[in-house]
């Protein structure tokens, strides 16, 4: 089916099910009640999701398959997210064309650094990258912000020329990007008793192109060209004793990984016109490995469950307040439940990263392949035991757990 | 000219807090093979150690002042340190006032303890894995740490100032003939640049002259062979990883004057002190020193407003773009080795 | 202790006609009656309080969210009431907005334009936030501002100064009662005139990102006009920590007063280093060597220790003054937290219940109703005497503060002294201003 395998096929449906609804899948308690400050989804967190989501199948092209670890890949999402920017502001505020050119231009980004630091490898590469990356972050945040508009991040404003389209809507607002006419931030919100489940245009979008970057991941991972990258991995001296460059495959792994990053950004930028420099920078970089180690590396679906699970935690755990935890504890008798809050309180709310940092922690000590072992592990425990334990509201973040890999 | 002296001074003064640090990381990545992204966070950690002890010692009761009045309308409450209670009002006031050279004796239990349950604890267990696991392991580690430091002293930077005769600065110029204020610079810049040549100094006279140290060498050099010798590596690995954090640490305490430490100093310099290490060649220390003096003094010049003037915004960049020069025409840094990180 | 969180959702604007082809009637429970975004429902609205929670300015952020609890607890009816009792407006009771009950959720900026976006949509999408206010950088307020702008709720910016806030980038969405950098520099010029004279050679380190240029572009415009030469304006890197290498070349410049357009921990490092280089204790040009700070803020201060002693600066907003709307708030705030607010908090504080007023005067949350009663609107009694929410660009005008770095300090809250309270008369400008030019309010949104 879609010339892959069977397990790679139940795979892919598996994801694309998943995709569809994940409305309902994020949104398991009823909007009213206290565990709603879990619910995951609302449309910005959902498009995020499946937009970090390809940024991270990207990157695990190049480091998953041929262990080259780029410590830069931050400058693409950021070069993305400019061109497509500009590109609503000067052509149209159509998504399409804005997604090529952040694709085109992340590319020919990709091409040169590639082509510069691929001269090194190991960690002399990844510091190349790294510099490369950090030194686009510091001029894009001081010397070209005419280009970048700096320190706010390059906005749509209400004189943009805008050659097929309008300046400003009829009654003076800007104009809202679209595809086609479909806007990208208009959704609807379905109520079922207690519950709301939204369906957002942007994250639709953003979801079949992420299904679409998906599938053609699949299939580079079983192409001769993925097996060609695996064994510059695990053997490099050996391919150039056998008399094959490895340079070449390299190139052209880092510039389509690239080029996902700059697929990320410009979606990035489809669903909120807004361009910051942080984008950029090293932490952002450095995310992006993580999201990958997290979920784990060279596999296919590791990489989308680091990126929902980092994002996750940034979005839901630092809007958690004293108040909020109160309202949860609230059944406990009052000395007893300040006590608890003081417990949570360090790991909420400002505390996220601390939980964050804890959690890496955590995973990489016992679960070295990562959530995807994680999954591995529970779905052996689950065959063994046949019974079905209702997962929590944490382990939501690792939902998607693969059937096979 | 003076212009120049004045920023080889500045460049020295940076390129020592580069250089001790990186000069840890090498030492826990050639001995041990560990990426260590936790050695930021030992740096802050180390000026942390600073603003605990000069917090010990200006531990205070509370007396209350009749004749003033808080910003409540209270009468106001001044605390009285106890160190002024039990030395009298002068030497315990001079106690304080060399809190921070006091509490390089404070944080290097501190830092050792603190290196060596990091390596027993944690990093151990991480010899065999790879080192993308085990940048992960110590990113987080880091935040946990800088997290923990953040909860406990809040994000603003905390003043911690030098003792009262090492501040203001000295006029170098006039030693050297050039015109009163050409060149002057800050006591305390002079003293950290002073620690920073005696501690790196120490560090490879230990490694040099000492059985220990020679084991350690020999150990970087090959591990497996060493410990066939039936010479108990793993104990002296622990060893030289606590040494490491006292280094990173030190460099620490002795930058809180400089500036005042706050949470995510060991960040900020992370980056920079990788930059440094993999400039200087991995797994050379006479390397990672060298380029940390050598970009420390290379970023005051870019400084310059004469730069400046030629190249807008050549400060930004750089340290990324010597680093990119030097790994392309010089394939493992400065002086690194072959084979090592390269896959 | 048993407070209930309710993040109510209020139901969503597009296409509920739409919607009701996709729905099961009998469970669907659309409203046409809505006009603009997350129109209350039920009995409580709830705001949305977006502060950095974590990165340098997490302190900063904390003090502003203890200023918004502080605010909620006021409007609804809690405490002592705070500036409620002070403020000239009377149309507030005490008992929530508009009759519902006031209710917030809280996000982390970061610092960062990208995450602070994306923890107000959140709170837009999610939460069903009518209000997002917070923030303590202009890069931030500017982006939320956009998007508060788009999404059709009101924006009541936390501590932004640069002049783009409510120049350039300004929206008819937003609105800033902190002042800008251009009133730092009209205040300050004439008492930098005063007490150092009109003959001064002035060096700039400037940070290199907007806001920087904004108060250099301000700063140098104002101290020009006195007759002070600008002998150099050089940019620092945002990132830089250590500013040694920028501060060696002032003394041989010529120059003899060092201005230093650096906030937050740049603030410190580099007037710590300033310090450090004995800047202070010197004589140029047979004058003393002077540094200011143009923008103060007294939380970041405290990083700076001892150094801050005599330098000058401006703020907006200082616990020591002794009207009565700054004494019930600092009563109120101390009482609670045990120490004086900051600025940010003082600003946060404010724009809470003018918010509050505002709609409660318009007797509505629509976005458009509550932008047209803040507009033009003069009101006393909050702290900085009678202000001014000019309606052609959203800008407080108000008093001004210059201060100094205090040399005997009581406490450690006791940073700064006030100098002089600058009236507003002087650091008025024209909405076209050249250092404002460039933007424009567009309409206002409701999301309707």
């Amino acid at each position: 089916m879609l010339k892959l395998g069977k397990k790679d096929f139940t795979l892919f449906l598996v994801v694309a099910v998943l995709a569809i609804f994940a409305p309902f899948i994020l949104n398991p308690f009823p909007t009213d009640s206290a565990m709603a400050q879990f619910n995951a989804g609302y449309p910005d967190l959902m498009q995020r999701f499946v937009i970090f989501g390809i940024l991270a199948i990207g990157f695990n092209i190049l480091f998953g398959l041929t262990g080259y670890l780029s410590f830069g890949h931050a400058a693409f999402l950021g070069v993305g997210s400019y061109s497509a920017v500009w590109m609503f502001k000067l052509l149209s505020m159509n998504v399409i064309p804005a997604i090529v050119l952040s694709m085109i231009v992340s590319g020919l980004f990709a091409v040169v650094i590639g082509y510069v630091s691929l001269r090194r490898s190991g960690i002399y590469f990844s510091i190349l990258t790294l510099a490369f990356a950090q030194m686009s972050y510091n001029l894009a945040y001081s010397v070209l912000t005419p280009i970048t508009n700096g320190e706010t991040g390059l906005q749509i404003t209400l004189d943009d020329p805008r050659i097929l389209g309008i300046t400003a809507t009829a009654d003076g607002g800007i104009p809202v990007t679209n595809l086609f006419g479909l806007e990208m931030r208009s959704f609807e919100t379905w109520n079922v008793g207690p519950w709301a489940f939204q369906f957002s245009v942007g994250y639709y979008v953003a979801a079949i192109i992420m299904l679409v970057s998906f599938y053609v991941a699949i299939r580079i991972f079983r192409s001769p060209f993925g097996m060609m990258l695996r064994a510059i991995k695990s053997n490099q001296n050996r391919l150039y004793y056998t008399g094959l460059n490895a340079r070449p495959y390299t190139l052209a792994a880092f510039v389509i990984s690239g080029m996902y990053a700059g697929l990320a950004g410009g979606l990035l930028a489809c669903m909120d016109p807004l361009a910051g420099a942080e984008r950029m920078q090293w932490t952002a970089s450095g995310e992006v490995v993580l999201m990958t180690i997290l979920g784990g590396a060279g596999t296919l679906i590791g990489p989308v469950l680091g990126a929902g699970f980092i994002k996750y935690f940034e979005n839901i755990f630092s809007k958690i307040n004293d108040q909020v935890v109160h309202g949860w504890v609230s059944f406990l008798p009052d000395g007893l439940e300040d006590v608890v809050v003081a417990i949570i309180h360090p790991f909420v709310g400002k505390g996220w990263h601390l939980t964050l940092g804890l959690l890496f922690m955590l995973i990489v000590i016992f679960l070295p392949g990562g959530l995807v072992e994680g999954g591995k592990r529970i779905s052996a425990l689950v065959s063994s035991r046949r019974n079905h334990n209702a997962g929590d509201a944490e382990a939501q973040a690792a939902r998607q757990q693969p059937p096979a890999e | 000219m003076d212009a120049i002296i004045l920023q080889i001074l500045n460049g020295l003064d940076k390129g020592s807090a580069y250089a001790l640090i990186a000069l840890g990381l090498t030492l826990i990545f050639g001995t041990l093979g560990v990426v260590n992204f936790a050695h930021g966070a030992l740096f802050m950690i180390g000026a942390f150690c600073a603003v605990t002890f000069s917090r010990l010692l200006t531990l205070s009761h509370q007396v209350v002042d009749e004749t003033r009045t808080d910003f409540l309308g209270n009468p106001l409450k001044v605390d009285v340190p106890y160190m002024h209670d039990l030395f009298g009002e002068g030497t315990g006031a001079a106690i304080i006032d060399w809190a921070v050279p006091l509490s390089i004796l404070f944080s290097i239990p501190v830092m050792i303890a603190i290196g060596v349950i990091m390596e027993r604890g944690l990093i151990k267990h991480f010899y065999k894995r790879p080192h993308a696991d085990q940048i992960l392991v110590t990113f987080g580690l880091a935040i946990v740490l800088q997290e923990v430091i953040k909860q406990v002293f809040g994000a603003n930077p905390i003043p911690t100032p030098a003792p009262e005769v090492f501040r203001g600065s000295l006029d170098f110029g006039v030693l050297l003939g050039f015109d009163p204020n050409a060149i002057i610079y800050p006591y305390w810049r002079l003293v950290y640049f002073g620690f920073a040549a005696v501690i790196i100094g120490a560090v490879f006279a230990f490694l040099q002259f000492t059985t220990f140290g020679m084991v350690v060498r020999a150990g970087m050099a090959d591990r497996e062979t060493v410990g066939l010798l039936g010479i108990n590596i793993d104990k002296r690995f622990t060893i030289m990883f606590g040494l490491a954090a006292a280094v990173a640490g030190l460099a620490g305490v002795m930058y809180a004057p400089i500036n005042s430490p706050n949470y995510h100093m060991g960040m900020d310099f992370l980056v920079l002190s990788f930059v440094v290490v993999v400039v200087g060649g991995m797994g050379s220390l006479p390397g990672a020193v060298l380029a940390g003096f050598l970009l420390g003094i290379l970023e005051s010049f870019a400084s310059m407003n004469e730069v400046k003037s030629i190249l807008p915004g050549i400060d930004q960049i750089i340290i990324y773009l010597v680093a990119i020069i030097i790994l392309l025409t010089r394939p493992r840094g400065l002086m690194g080795r072959k084979g090592v990180m390269e896959d | 202790m048993s407070k209930t969180i309710l993040s109510r959702r209020g139901l969503l604007r597009t296409g509920a006609i739409a919607g009701a082809g996709l729905a099961v009637p009998t469970i669907f429970t659309a409203s046409s009656a809505r006009a603009f975004t997350n129109a209350p429902s039920g009995g409580a609205v709830t705001l949305g309080f977006n502060v950095p929670q974590t990165g340098p300015y997490a302190d900063e952020g904390a003090d502003e969210l203890r200023a918004y609890e502080l605010a909620v607890e006021h409007l609804n009816g809690g405490g002592d009431g705070g500036m409620l009792g002070t403020f000239s407006s009377k149309a507030l009771e005490g008992t929530g907005i508009n009759g519902h009950k006031v209710e917030y959720v809280t996000g982390d900026t970061q610092t960062k334009s990208d995450a602070a976006r994306a923890s107000a949509k959140s709170m837009i999408e999610k939460d069903g936030a009518i209000m997002i206010t917070g923030g303590s950088s202009s890069g931030v307020a500017v982006a939320v501002q956009g998007l508060c702008q788009e999404a059709g709720v009101i924006f009541m910016a936390g501590l932004t100064h640069s002049n783009d806030t409510t120049g350039k980038d300004k929206k008819a969405n937003g609105f800033r009662h902190f002042f800008n950098a251009y009133m730092s520099g009209a205040a300050l010029a004439p008492v930098l005139g005063d007490q150092y004279g009109t003959d001064r050679k002035a060096y700039h380190l400037t940070a290199d990102y907007t806001w920087g240029w904004t108060q250099e572009e301000s700063i140098k415009a104002a101290t020009e006009a006195l007759g002070w030469e600008t002998v150099e304006t050089v940019k620092t890197p945002l990132a830089q920590t250590d500013f040694s290498s920028y501060i060696a070349p002032v003394l041989n410049s010529g120059a003899d007063v060092l201005i230093l357009n650096h906030y937050g921990g740049n603030m410190v490092n580099s007037l710590t280093n300033a310090v450090q280089f004995g800047l202070r204790e010197k004589q140029v040009n047979g004058k003393q060597f002077e540094i200011v700070v143009p923008l103060f803020s007294r939380l970041m201060a405290r990083g700076a220790g001892e150094n801050v002693k005599g330098i000058l600066g401006s703020t907006n907003w200082h616990w020591s003054l002794q009207d009565e709307g700054s004494k019930a708030f600092v009563k109120s705030f101390g009482t609670k937290y045990g120490f004086p607010p900051s600025q940010a908090a003082h600003t946060c504080y404010v724009q809470t219940l003018l918010y509050a007023d505002a709609v409660q005067r318009a007797g509505s949350f629509d976005p458009c109703a509550v932008a047209e009663a803040l507009e033009g609107y003069e009101f006393d009694g909050l702290g900085n005497g009678p202000t001014l929410y000019r309606a052609e660009d959203h800008q407080c005008f108000k008093d001004v503060l210059v201060v100094r770095g205090k040399e005997n300090p009581t406490s450690e809250f006791d940073l700064l002294e006030v100098v002089q309270v600058t009236p507003r008369g002087q650091v008025e400008y024209a909405p076209d201003h050249p250092m404002f030019a460039g933007g424009a309010l567009g309409s206002c949104n409701s999301g309707a």
